[in-house]
């Protein structure tokens, strides 16, 4: 520890040794948090429901969304990303998801919310199947932290049917 | 600065930034506030860089007793001269 430089380097080092630490210990303070999120979802309407020139379906709908993810949120919490699909399974795959919608919350207050909107991808089917389709919605979350693991996990929501026929 | 001031230098050091570290986590748990500890760390980083890598005066408190200029003169420097032709002569 003679010179400057000597005692420069072994701060340097030292600090960012214990700042990696200090961050791997915050990331582990996430596995206390149970969060208690809560979605609803209606169809409000479906507005278009054809068969393409390719042979595939495709529906556009609007949606309405709402959902409670506060409690997601930790102190090493930067965003949540979350996303709704459409999933169905069809003679041809025994899973389909399809995403229609997505959106990003930077802040926990922002994480209470409810929206009508349109779907923002477009829901296209591999195939012909979607006549009178059972599906469920789920909503998907990925909680991005500032340092260390993302979680993520997802709500199932139930019960949804597309029309017998086209329009 | 001494010797003895180097290994103060390194504990004060090492101490500080744990010290600022623990302090800094805890504080920002529980304010809930990541960038609240790294601000509290960054500042126990800065300071620590003022602590130690100064050279400050008490970190010379038991200084090195240099010999005097009159002493070296007492104890002269050995002679080197006639090692090199010896070598093949002499086996010890």
């Amino acid at each position: 520890m003679h010179s400057f430089g000597y005692r420069a380097n072994a701060l340097l080092t030292f600090s960012l040794t214990i700042l990696a630490l200090m961050c791997a210990i915050a990331s582990l303070t996430d596995n206390f948090n149970s969060p208690s999120p809560t979605a609803s979802v209606q169809i409000l309407n479906v507005n278009r429901f054809q068969k393409k020139s390719t042979g595939d379906d495709e529906v556009a709908i609007t949606l309405d969304i709402s959902a409670d993810l506060q409690s997601l949120f930790t102190w090493n919490t930067k965003q949540v990303f979350v996303f709704l699909a459409a999933e169905y399974s069809t003679p041809k795959n025994s899973l389909n998801q399809v995403s229609l919608w997505d959106g990003i919350i930077p802040e926990k207050e922002d994480a209470k919310f409810s929206i009508k909107t349109k779907n923002k991808y477009r829901f296209i089917d591999q195939g012909s199947n979607l006549r009178g389709r059972d599906f469920n919605l789920t909503l998907h979350w990925h909680v991005m932290p500032k340092t260390g693991k993302m979680f993520a996990d997802k709500l199932v929501l139930p019960g949804f049917r597309l029309p017998e026929s086209y329009r | 600065m001494d010797w003895q001031g180097q290994k103060l230098a390194e504990q004060v050091m090492q101490i500080m930034l744990v010290i600022f570290a623990i302090g800094a986590f805890l504080t920002g748990y529980f304010m809930g506030s990541f960038q609240l500890m790294l601000f509290i760390y960054a500042g126990g980083v800065i300071l620590t860089t003022l602590t130690i890598i100064p050279d400050w005066p008490f970190f010379n408190h038991q200084p090195l007793k240099w010999l005097e200029p009159i002493d070296a003169e007492k104890h002269p420097k050995p002679e080197v001269t006639g090692l090199i032709s010896k070598k093949k002569t002499s086996k010890k």
